[in-house]
C-alpha cells in the first residue's frame, strides 16, 4: 500500500495502473469470494439431494416390481428375479442392536474411566489409544474376525454356550446352534468393538463439559464418585449421551467391510443368532459387481437406498439430540 | 461404620472397577487385532511386496500394482476434496453465522460424515459407472473425493472459529478487505489444524474399501490410466484374504499390515501436529 502523495503527476500514473486498494473493487472481490465459497457450501447440499435421487431412480424398476412388499419378504433369488429386503433388514438392525447392547455400557465405563479415575498423565495416551481403535480400517477387522477371531469363538465360546446358555427358557433358541464360528453373533461383537471407540469419545466430551461446581457440590456432601457420576453427571448429560450412542447405532448400521467377511452372507432368518445372515451393507459389498440383469443391480440399489434412509434419520436425530447439548453447554458456562 | 455406608461404598468400589474393566477391555481388542496384524503381516512383508505385481493363484507375486493405485487414487481424491471442503468451510465459519444455507449445510455435513460409505460408491457408480459403461480409477478417485470433502469441512470450521475475532477486526482495522482476511490471516492462524483435518481424511480414505469396490474395481496389472480399472491395496487385501489359496492370504496379511501402519501413523501425526483438542 502506499500513501498517497499529493503529485499530480504520480496520480495520473496510478490512474492508468489498476489501483490494488480501489474499494469498488475489493467490494467485487470480496462479492466474489463470498459467493464462491456459498456455492460450495451449496455443493454439500447438492451432493446429498444427487445421492438420493440417483439412488432413487436407480431403484425405480425394482419398486416398480415388487413395491411395498420388497421390505416384508424374505425372498432373495437371483435365477428366478424374485428379491425381497427383510432378511438384510433385519440382519442389519439385529447385528447393530446387539452391538450397542455390548458397546454402550463398555462405552460408557471408558468414558468414566478417562474423565474421573485416569490419573492426568494416562488421559491423553489412553484417550488416543481408543481413538486409534476407530482409525483402524475396517477390512482390517474384518480379515481379523474371519482368521482369528471367528475360529477362536468356535472353538471356545459357542460350545459353552451351547451347553450353558441355550437352555435358558426365553433367550436359549438364540444362543444355541451350530459352532461355526462365522455368524450374526460373531458380526455383532466385532461390530460392538468398533463402535465403542465412537459412542466413548461422545460420552467423554459430553461428561468434560458438565460445570465443576456442580460435581463438587455433590462430592461436598458427601456423595462418592458413583454417585456423583449416576446423580449428578448422567442426568446433565443425558441429552448428549444419547446421542453418542445414536451416532455409534449410524455407524454400526452402515459398518461394510467387516461384517462382510464375518457374517455369512446367507439369505435366510434363522432364529439362531450363531448361523450366517446377512446385512444391507454386505449383501451390496458381495453381490453388486456380479450382478446381472436390470431388476438385480436395481434391487440391490433399493437396498441401499433402504440403508441410506435409515442411517439418515439416526444420524438426523443424534445430530438434533448433540445440538440440543451444545446449546446447554453455552448456557451452563 | 453403618450397613448403609458400606453398601455404598461397596457399590462405589464395583462400578469403578467394572470403569477400570471397560477401558482394559477396549485396549484389550486394539492390542490383541494389533499383535495379530504384526505377526501374520510381518513375513510377508519383503521387498517383492513393493517391486512386484499380484500374483495369479500359487505364483509369488507383491502387491506394487496395488500399492501404486491406491496412492494415485488417494492423492488425487484428496487434491480434489480438500479444496472444496476448504471453501465451504470457510463458508460456514466466516459466513454462516446467518441465513439457512449455513446451518443447514453444516447439519447435512454431519450426517454425510457419518453416512455409510457403501452408498457413496453406489451413487458414483449409478452417476459415472453406468453411464460411461465401466470401472474406473476415476470414479474411484471421484468415491475417494466425495468422503473427503465432510472430513475437511468440519474441521476446517472447527478450526477458523477457533481464531480468536480480534485478529480479523485487527485486520479489518488496516483496512483489509474481508476475502484477505480470511485467506492471509485467520485461514493462516489456523494452518495447523487445516492440515490436521486433511490428514485424517487422508487416513479415512486410505482404508476406505467399499466405495471402491463398485468404481475403481480391481486391476491384476499396473496401470497408469485411470479411465480403465485400477488395482488397490483395501480391495486387493479383500478379494486376496476371502480367497481359499494360501500365498494370497498371505499377501493379504503383508498388505492389511502395511496399510493399518500408514493409517495410524497418519493419525498419529496428525494428532502431534496438532495437540489441541479436536472434534473429530
Amino acid at each position: 500500500m502506499e500513501l498517497s502523495t499529493s503529485l499530480p503527476a504520480k496520480q495520473a500514473v496510478m490512474a492508468d495502473t489498476p489501483n490494488p486498494v480501489d474499494p469498488k473493487r475489493q467490494q467485487f472481490y470480496d462479492l466474489l469470494f463470498r459467493n464462491t465459497t456459498r456455492l460450495f457450501a451449496f455443493l454439500v447440499l447438492l451432493l446429498l439431494a444427487g445421492i438420493i435421487a440417483t439412488l432413487v431412480v436407480g431403484s425405480l424398476p425394482s419398486i416398480k416390481q415388487f413395491g411395498f412388499n420388497f421390505l416384508f419378504s424374505t425372498q432373495w433369488n437371483p435365477v428366478t428375479e424374485e428379491f425381497g429386503a427383510l432378511v438384510p433388514i433385519v440382519g442389519t438392525l439385529v447385528t447393530s442392536f446387539i452391538a450397542l447392547l455390548i458397546g454402550i455400557p463398555v462405552s460408557f465405563g471408558i468414558a468414566l474411566y478417562l474423565t474421573e479415575l485416569s490419573p492426568r498423565w494416562l488421559k491423553r495416551p489412553l484417550g488416543v489409544a481408543i481413538e486409534l481403535l476407530a482409525g483402524i480400517p475396517s477390512i482390517i477387522y474384518g480379515m481379523w474376525g474371519l482368521f482369528i477371531f471367528a475360529p477362536w469363538f468356535a472353538d471356545h465360546i459357542e460350545p459353552w454356550m451351547n451347553d450353558h446358555l441355550g437352555k435358558l427358557p426365553f433367550f436359549g433358541p438364540f444362543l444355541e446352534g451350530p459352532p461355526l464360528g462365522i455368524g450374526m453373533l460373531t458380526a455383532s461383537l466385532i461390530l460392538a468393538i468398533m463402535v465403542i471407540p465412537f459412542i466413548a469419545s461422545v460420552m467423554r466430551d459430553v461428561f468434560d463439559i458438565v460445570p465443576p461446581m456442580l460435581k463438587e457440590s455433590a462430592y461436598g456432601v458427601g456423595a462418592t464418585t458413583w454417585e456423583v457420576v449416576s446423580h449428578v453427571v448422567l442426568p446433565y448429560t443425558r441429552v448428549g449421551v444419547i446421542g453418542g450412542i445414536m451416532l455409534g447405532l449410524g455407524r454400526a448400521l452402515g459398518e461394510t467391510m467387516a461384517i462382510t467377511f464375518v457374517i455369512g452372507n446367507a439369505h435366510e432368518l434363522n432364529k439362531s443368532l450363531l448361523m450366517p445372515g446377512n446385512s444391507i451393507a454386505s449383501a451390496l459389498a458381495n453381490e453388486f459387481t456380479e450382478a446381472v440383469g436390470e431388476l438385480y443391480t436395481s434391487s440391490l440399489i433399493e437396498l441401499g437406498l433402504i440403508l441410506f434412509f435409515i442411517t439418515f434419520v439416526v444420524l438426523s436425530l443424534s445430530k438434533l439430540l448433540l445440538l440440543q447439548m451444545a446449546k446447554k453447554e453455552g448456557k451452563g458456562t | 461404620m453403618n450397613l448403609l455406608y458400606a453398601k455404598r461404598r461397596f457399590i462405589n468400589g464395583f462400578n469403578l472397577a467394572m470403569s477400570l474393566g471397560a477401558m482394559l477391555f477396549g485396549l484389550f481388542w486394539l492390542a490383541w487385532i494389533l499383535i495379530t496384524l504384526f505377526k501374520a503381516g510381518i513375513g510377508g512383508i519383503n521387498p517383492a511386496v513393493f517391486t512386484q505385481m499380484t500374483p495369479p493363484p500359487g505364483s509369488s507375486g507383491g502387491l506394487f500394482n496395488a500399492i501404486a493405485g491406491s496412492l494415485l487414487m488417494t492423492t488425487l481424491g484428496t487434491l480434489i476434496g480438500t479444496p472444496i471442503g476448504i471453501m465451504a468451510g470457510i463458508y460456514l465459519a466466516e459466513y454462516g453465522s446467518r441465513g439457512w444455507l449455513a446451518p443447514l449445510t453444516r447439519f447435512i455435513n454431519d450426517i454425510l460424515l457419518s453416512a455409510p460409505s457403501i452408498v457413496i460408491g453406489l451413487f458414483i457408480y449409478a452417476l459415472y459407472v453406468a453411464m460411461v459403461g465401466h470401472f474406473s480409477g476415476w470414479a474411484g478417485t471421484l468415491a475417494l473425493s466425495l468422503i473427503v470433502i465432510p472430513v475437511v469441512i468440519r474441521t476446517t470450521e472447527n478450526m477458523l472459529k477457533l481464531v480468536p475475532d480480534t485478529l480479523r477486526e485487527a485486520a479489518a482495522a488496516l483496512g483489509a478487505p474481508q476475502w484477505k482476511t480470511i485467506l492471509q490471516v485467520t485461514l493462516r492462524a489456523s494452518r495447523a489444524g487445516v492440515i490436521t483435518g486433511i490428514l485424517l481424511a487422508i487416513a479415512r480414505i486410505s482404508g476406505e474399501t467399499a466405495p471402491l469396490l463398485f468404481t475403481a474395481l480391481n486391476n491384476q496389472f499396473f496401470s497408469s490410466n485411470m479411465n480403465a480399472p485400477m488395482a488397490n491395496l483395501p480391495v486387493v487385501i479383500f478379494q486376496f484374504a476371502m480367497s481359499p489359496y494360501e500365498d494370497w492370504q498371505k499377501l493379504a496379511w503383508a498388505g492389511a499390515l502395511l496399510i493399518t501402519m500408514a493409517v495410524l501413523g497418519l493419525n498419529i501425526l496428525a494428532r502431534v501436529l496438532f495437540r489441541q483438542k479436536t472434534s473429530l
